[in-house]
């Protein structure tokens, strides 16, 4: 016992003693443990030799830790970090409030005209541009190119929603674990609300109408419900209502979906030979449509951002120009390949040949150029947002109505009782709130 | 054998320990008194107005708060069953002779030491999931439909995760226990020719009274904040199968951010969990000479 | 009793225990066996067993993205540090209630055990506000205070019930040596405690280690703590079973060490006074 407790309190000893005084400025930057970003910071090492004075502290966090960590900081101003990635549900909202720096000063090379419009209006309030994407994703289909021929069908570019129906049935074989389609089910408003508000754009529904009324009640909701649920019924995979993006991209990869209807950013993950036992039979379309004139399809980047009151202005300021610029793309395109580039923020990169020649290139191109976060729904909203709502009580709100989904999907609870139990308890948010009175 | 000296003495060297808990009691409560009678959501500095008991009323008329209250009554007291009766089953078993006694004690009590997040992703991921997890597996390899055990049994799987855990320190208080007991006495039973169900009953059961008290109070304090595990799992679903009373105050005050609506949840929490306490320590403080 | 009976028990009760305890351990010997496969051969279907390639990769890919000795010495640093702090304020405190209670003493200790039943969720904000306040955010400081704090109650609670054992026959002969108050605690009572105070020792420093909450919500970068450093593996986009697992079992590895070569004296001291 004395032993241990010695070996202890020596151990304790060195730990307090390695913390020397730093003399270079510190960045501490927040991110998500996403593929991308880890990319980014493994290629550091670059802008740490151009700006020698300035260290990077690193805080990598899975999505929702991140996002619960990076709000309750910036909120409080506990002043933590230098640089936060966030997401284009965050900058609208925060950036009213004042709390991140506006990005108006950034340096002629960065070529701030050079961000896909669609992309650079989600971050920017008022003229100002108050984060840099980093990466920018829509939703798109993916699919099996021999399954699909298997099945004797042939997938149009922008396919309706019936043939999507039509062909996941076609594709399905139960028994030898090939699923049809691949969806997300797992509750969340980053999880399956993302989809399902996208989809439900397409079906002609609508979070709320120009008063604030919730709209679950409305038959565009219930056949965008229902569509989903039988469709999942006939053709999903078992244990459909947990799975989120990593559980359906690891079924897709393994060869289990014929089709599945996710970020643009995934197509990099699919046709990866390392990691993906179909990588080179996979096919891509634009998101589903009903002809009513909106696609399904979302629109997210993750962006960084600099929370007013840091220390380190200038210098987070010089590393968003350097993680955001079109060096950074060309120089992860030199180590890694251009697969391996953050898709979806530069309009150079799509006009590069060399690009182009990626086979989801064009597809995420005219996904993210088809989704309008400023006029997301067929009729008209009081609100901005694809798959989200720009509000602040929308993370709750959204995860709230998500479980009843996921209910549904489980089969513990029938698509009425879900709208009707959505549909309610929005209502009620929504008076707390003060937004019904 | 206490003089008035040792009194003050006493008082003094106690004093730290009530004046520090009692700051960390009272500081952070009063605050979160404060904040739940107010209307102040995080994300909208600036707004904060008195509205008397609305958070309260919107609290504990929400239709989640009812199955919350359920959920963790079924949780704690789940996870209180699996534990007390595996973990008395377990400390007769280690109560023998067996060969490698120290290896399968060292396996047994392992899971203790295991970090609540790590143990929920290992369950959820890695035995849980059914398309890759291994009990699915083991289901496909004798021609069963895979079970989705977060999905269909959402409150279930977290009790076995959460047993799993507390497994090992039951196990270890009772055996403890076991070990303390008089073998005369039990030899003595023997010869009388009590067979072993009426020794187990009669004998060992009594003797481990005070034992299982401990466990139960222990555990249930930690138990009732159970949050790791769901937060990792379920996320409280699907609906609100699997949200706890501590869940569902997360959701409020740090996924909606609505510090005026979580502080109240927090409130009620706190009341339940004292009359839960008050309750245990009637029904058995009296087993427990402190 | 008949000994040959005894040896045909005794086989069939070890194959019933080492079964039993095998299942149980179980999960996380499949998680360090998943920590030597590739990501692909992590979701496998049928899963192998040992037949696979084994691979550190993943464990190099770790420690290339995150540096681990340094979440490691924070955890160290913070669930030593609150034990030690916790030990130092319980100890008197537990001394007088064993020796000198009072008629509330009951009542005292049941109302410190009834503070952890705060929930922790509830009050993050107001603490995340003062620790803001106080500079307290990201400091092993902060989190050694908070942590104290938290498990100071079963600290007292376990040193009380060990103390209590303690007959008050000894302490009256000391002082009838004419030993002082705090040569009898030195010299008498803590000799006679150490079994007790050192399982209190490493029953606190498991509870801290694997405190997951507020360890995770008050610190950034600098004092980040293996909580943390789990938590940038969890659920990434892709696949990650194999290095979560790696993550997974370089988190809980040295704490798992220590409570192995410590078993005895944790099965000896983790008695709360469960034992008459």
């Amino acid at each position: 016992m004395k032993k241990l407790i010695t070996a202890f309190a020596g151990a304790s000893a060195l730990a307090f003693s390695v913390s020397a005084p730093a003399l270079a400025e510190t960045l501490t930057i927040a991110t998500v443990n996403n593929g991308d970003m880890i990319r980014m910071q493994k290629l550091a090492d670059d802008f740490t030799a151009k700006n020698p004075d300035i260290d990077l502290e690193w805080v990598v966090l899975e999505e929702n830790v991140l996002r619960q960590r990076v709000t309750t900081d910036i909120a409080t101003k506990g002043g933590q970090y230098d640089i936060m990635t966030i997401g284009t549900y965050e900058v609208p909202i925060w950036g009213k409030q004042g709390w991140l720096v506006a990005l108006d000063d950034l340096p002629e090379s960065y070529d701030v005209d050079d961000l896909l419009p669609a992309i650079r209006g989600g971050l920017t309030i008022d003229g100002s541009l108050y984060a840099a994407p980093f990466y920018g994703e829509s939703s798109m289909v993916m699919y099996r190119k021999d399954l699909m021929e298997k099945a004797g069908l042939e997938m149009p570019e922008a396919p309706t929603w019936d043939f999507i129906a039509e062909a996941a049935k076609a594709m399905t074989d139960k028994d030898n674990e090939i699923y049809g389609v691949c969806l997300r089910g797992k509750a969340g408003w980053g999880e399956n609300m993302a989809f399902l508000t996208a989809a439900s754009n397409s079906f002609g529904a609508r979070w709320f109408d120009m008063d604030w009324k919730p709209q679950f009640d409305t038959d565009a909701w219930k056949n965008t419900l229902t569509f989903y649920l039988d469709l999942m019924e006939e053709a999903g995979p078992p244990g459909a209502s947990s799975n989120g993006f990593n559980e359906n991209l690891a079924l897709f990869q393994s060869g289990k979906c014929g089709m599945w209807i996710d970020a643009t950013v995934a197509a990099s993950f699919v046709t990866d030979p390392e990691n993906s036992t179909v990588a080179d039979k996979v096919g891509f379309a634009l998101a589903p449509d009903n002809g009513l004139g909106k696609r399904g399809n979302w629109l997210w980047a993750w962006s960084l951002g600099i929370p007013a009151g840091t220390d380190s202005e200038a210098s987070a300021k010089k590393f968003i120009d350097w993680a955001t610029s079109k060096e950074y793309l060309a120089l992860v395109a030199e180590k890694e390949g251009w697969a391996s580039v953050p898709p979806g923020t530069r309009t150079s990169l799509y006009e590069n040949p060399e690009y182009a020649k990626i086979p989801f290139a064009k597809m995420t191109l005219e996904s993210i150029n088809s989704a309008d976060p400023q006029n997301p729904t067929v009729e008209p909203v009081p609100y901005v947002g694809v798959q989200f709502v720009a509000i602040p009580e929308f993370q709750g709100l959204g995860t709230a109505v998500g479980q009843q989904f996921s209910a549904a999907l489980a089969g513990n609870i029938t698509a009425e009782q879900a709208l009707q139990n959505a549909q309610r308890l929005t209502e009620r948010e929504m008076q707390k709130a003060g937004y019904i009175k | 054998m206490a003089t008035a000296h040792s009194r003050t003495a006493a008082r003094f060297m106690l004093s730290p320990a009530v004046v520090l808990l009692l700051g960390w009691m009272i500081i952070p409560l009063s605050m979160t008194i404060y904040f739940s009678f107010l209307r102040f959501n995080l994300l909208m500095p600036g707004m904060e107005e008195f509205t008397g008991f609305t958070n309260y009323r919107f609290f504990l008329t929400d239709p989640a708060f009812f199955e919350a209250l359920v959920n963790t009554i079924l949780l704690v007291v789940g996870v209180l069953l699996i534990t007390v009766i595996g973990g008395t089953l377990l400390a007769l078993l280690l109560d023998q002779p067996v060969w490698g006694q120290g290896i399968v004690r060292i396996l047994v009590i392992a899971p203790f030491f295991v970090m609540p997040t790590v143990s929920a992703l290992v369950w959820k991921n890695m035995f849980m999931n059914p398309v890759n997890g291994l009990f699915a597996h083991m289901a496909k390899a004798v021609g069963l439909e895979p079970f989705d055990f977060l999905a269909q049994a959402p409150l279930f799987s977290i009790i076995i995760m959460v047993a799993w855990q507390w497994l090992p320190f039951a196990t270890l208080i009772l055996l403890t226990a076991l070990q303390s007991l008089d073998r005369e006495q039990i030899e003595a039973s023997e010869i009388d020719g009590a067979g072993p169900f009426s020794r187990f009953f009669y004998i060992v059961l009594p003797h481990m009274a005070r034992a299982i008290t401990v466990v139960i109070l222990i555990q249930t304090i930690f138990l009732l904040s159970v949050f790791a595990e769901i937060l990792v799992t379920t996320n409280g679903g699907p609906g609100y199968a699997s949200t706890n009373i501590t869940y569902l105050v997360y959701v409020q005050s740090l996924l909606q951010y609505d510090v005026g609506g979580g502080s109240a949840g927090g409130i009620v929490a706190v009341i339940l969990a004292n009359i839960v306490a008050i309750f245990l320590m009637r029904m058995i403080g009296k087993n427990l000479e402190v | 009793m008949a000994r040959a009976v005894s040896t045909r028990r005794q086989v069939a009760v070890s194959i019933l225990a080492w079964v039993v305890a095998l299942a149980i351990f179980f999960p996380i010997l499949w998680t360090v066996l998943t920590s030597f496969k590739t990501e692909a051969e992590a979701i496998a279907s049928p899963p192998s067993f040992l037949f696979f390639d084994w691979t550190l990769e993943n464990y190099g890919e770790v420690q290339e993205r995150s540096d681990y000795f340094r979440h490691f010495m924070n955890s160290v640093v913070i669930s030593l540090g609150s034990t030690l702090l916790g030990l130092l304020i319980a100890i008197p405190a537990a001394w007088s209630m064993a020796f000198v209670p009072a008629k509330r003493t009951k009542d005292v200790l049941m109302w410190m055990l009834s503070t952890k039943m705060l929930p922790p969720v509830g009050v993050l904000i107001p603490i995340y506000l003062m620790f803001r306040d106080l500079g307290l955010l990201d400091t092993r400081t902060g989190l050694v205070i908070v942590l104290t704090l938290i498990n100071l109650p079963i600290i007292i609670w376990m040193l009380y019930t060990y103390f209590k054992e303690i007959p008050g026959e000894i302490l009256e002969a000391a002082r009838m040596d004419g030993a002082t108050l705090w040569s009898e605690i030195v010299h008498v009572l803590t000799p006679m405690a150490v079994p007790g105070i050192a399982s209190t020792l490493l029953l606190n420093v498991i509870l801290a280690w694997n405190e997951a909450f507020w360890t995770l919500n008050l610190t950034a970068a600098k004092a980040a703590p293996l909580t943390a450093f789990i938590a940038s593996y969890s659920s990434p986009e892709g696949l990650f079973y194999a290095k979560l697992s790696a993550a997974s079992t370089m988190a809980i590895a040295p704490i798992l060490i220590i409570g192995w070569f410590s078993q005895k004296q944790l099965v000896r001291g983790l008695t709360f006074g469960a034992v008459k």
